[in-house]
């Protein structure tokens, strides 16, 4: 109870904040016995959740079971949830659109909602980070969809999160720009050394990127896997083709992928 | 499955004696391949090289001037009906030199500008205390909803029983229709505010006042100056039905005068007048607009 890194995002926030702030060791996420209901319909449903500090969680399932749901809980954007969320208190978000606001220039985007008078020069060593140095100054309109989201990734960066959260942030990408996202995200996640909890769809980034893959299913987190495969990691490497295939067939993808494997 | 087309070896079906007809209708070995019929795409800046696009424009209005002129020169139209080009412009000039028309625009011209600021203030307002606010909204919105059913031209009579004849009731009437217009559109330019860069800002550790500061007013200020062009013409109209009940200085006087007199080349210098006034507050908010939003992605003002 030293620091209060960690912050509770449910409705029980009413004791007293030192109180309800704790330091867990080895935890970075904490959830235990979430629930969430939309018009009585149950997305989440006792799930249980454990990041370590500096861990890459990956979670995958199918359209509409919920990922995005969570990761709004763990944002702190959802609040009417049930059980126990522990989340630290730094945190940063990066949607599946880029969400700049179109009347700020890029850098100010980037400072937007830190506390104090942040310096331009904060903005552009992020940028400069993400490769983005020399577009400071422009239009959000005017950047490519690639661009947006690099600067997105930036404005989550400059927090120095604890937590970063990423929901499907290359899905919009084309197969090359995605590429060299990704890249940049597991650079970036190498240098910060902040636990990351990535939303997406594609398996292959799951296995690039992630010290765990998570399948969520039924509102829980249904099954898990560790990637124990040596970075920087090879999608030619016969292990990553098997644990592509455990994780198609748990997506209840059948066909070729799964065939594969077997 | 289609069993014509995979058929296995030993399988023969039972039609495969007939014809297939070709599926691809040129086959590539019969004969020399002619391709499509060829069309140039004509790049713009080469195209047609009429008259520019001005000129072109320019065309009728000149026409139907001449002609009003050749009518009224002829007799055809009389000046009681409708003044010749001509006569209007020597009006317009006197009208001009012996300080009639400037006197008259200023008592005009300063109408509007309290009229407008008031309404301004008022409809923003209203507008904010309803669009950020529930509260607000059920105490401001139902109000406003209702008294928008009535029209406000139809309130002249009510302000001249209260306010008199003077300045008051034409300013009240500008006001009216001002905050009006700008209410309605500031409301749902703070309403229509992206509920994702809401979210994004929240994320982002913005507060209340943060968000309205950095997301809620910025978006919906392309909102807020689409109403302010509205209301600015709501104001030329609110002037000119003002003036027409009674007044004594300013262009609608100006009018009721040359009504009374025929001089229906002083009325249409008046409206020229009304005319070029409205042209240049519409180039104000354009502008403004220029200035202001150049971040929007639709904008092509440039
Ligand atoms: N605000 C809401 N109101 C009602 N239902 C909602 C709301 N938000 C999400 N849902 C429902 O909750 C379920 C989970 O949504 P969520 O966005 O978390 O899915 P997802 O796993 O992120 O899917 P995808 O992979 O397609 O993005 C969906 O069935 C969705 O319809
Ligand atoms: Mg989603």
């Amino acid at each position: 109870m030293a620091t209060d890194v960690h912050r509770p995002v449910t409705e029980t926030v009413t004791g007293p904040a030192p109180e309800a702030a704790r330091v867990l060791d080895g935890a970075a996420v904490r959830v235990r016995g979430l629930g969430r209901a939309f018009g009585g319909r149950a997305v989440i449903d006792g799930l249980r959740l454990d990041v370590a500090p500096g861990e890459f969680v990956a979670l995958l399932g199918r359209s509409g079971c919920g990922k995005s749901t969570l990761l709004r809980v763990l944002a702190g954007l959802d609040r009417e949830v049930e059980g126990q969320v522990l989340v630290p208190r730094r945190k940063a978000v990066a949607f599946q659109a880029p969400r700049l606001m179109p009347w700020k220039r890029v850098w100010r985007n980037v400072l937007l909602g830190l506390p104090g008078r942040p310096e331009r020069g904060l903005a552009e060593r992020a940028l400069a980070e993400v490769g983005l140095g020399h577009r400071a100054d422009a239009w959000p309109k005017t950047l490519s969809g690639g661009e947006a989201q690099r600067a997105s990734l930036a404005r989550a960066l400059v927090r120095e999160p604890d937590l970063l959260l990423l929901d499907e942030p290359f899905g919009a990408l084309d197969a090359l720009t995605r590429i060299k996202a990704q890249k940049l995200v597991a650079e970036l996640w190498q240098e910060r050394g902040c636990a990351v909890l990535l939303v997406t769809h594609d398996v292959d980034e799951a296995l690039l990127l992630a010290d765990r893959a998570l399948v969520m299913e039924n509102g829980v987190i249904a099954y898990e896997n560790e990637i124990d495969l040596p970075r920087p990691r090879d999608i030619a490497d016969p292990r990553f083709a098997d644990l592509r295939a455990q994780l198609l067939d748990r997506l209840g993808v059948e066909g070729v992928h799964s065939a594969v494997g077997q | 499955m289609t069993v014509d087309q995979a058929a296995p070896a030993g399988a023969a079906p039972p039609r495969a004696e007939r014809p297939v007809a070709p599926r691809t209708p040129v086959s590539p070995t019969a004969g020399p391949r002619t391709g499509p019929e060829l069309v140039p795409v004509v790049p713009v800046s080469a195209g047609h090289r009429s008259a520019p696009r001005w000129l072109r424009r320019a065309v009728v209005p000149v026409f139907l001037l001449a002609l009003w002129q050749v009518l009224s020169a002829s007799g055809a139209l009389e000046s009681d009906i409708l003044a010749s080009p001509g006569s209007i412009a020597r009006t317009a000039w006197t009208l001009v030199s012996d300080g009639t028309l400037p006197s008259a625009m200023f008592v005009s011209l300063q109408r509007v500008a309290v009229g407008l600021v008031i309404g301004v203030l008022a409809g923003v307002l209203l507008a904010l205390a309803s669009g950020l606010s529930r509260l607000g909204e059920d105490l401001v919105d139902p109000v406003v909803q209702m008294l928008r059913s009535v029209p406000w031209v139809g309130v002249i009579p009510l302000f001249i029983i209260w306010l008199g004849i003077g300045e008051a009731p034409k300013i009240a009437l500008i006001s009216l229709g001002v905050a009006f217009h700008l209410y309605l559109n500031v409301y749902a330019g703070i309403r229509g505010v992206d509920a994702q860069l809401v979210e994004a800002g929240t994320s982002l550790g913005l507060g209340r006042w943060g968000l309205i500061r950095h997301v809620v007013l910025p978006g919906a200020l392309p909102g807020a100056l689409t109403g302010l062009r509205y209301s600015l013409a709501t104001a030329w109209l609110a002037l000119v039905f003002g003036e027409q009940v009674n007044a004594d200085d300013g262009l609608g006087f100006l009018m009721n005068q040359a009504r009374e007199f025929f001089r229906t080349d002083v009325i249409v210098v008046c409206l020229v007048v009304y005319a070029a006034l409205g042209l240049l507050a519409d180039f104000i908010v354009r502008t403004l607009e220029r200035l202001l939003l150049q971040w929007r992605p639709t904008f092509t003002g440039r």
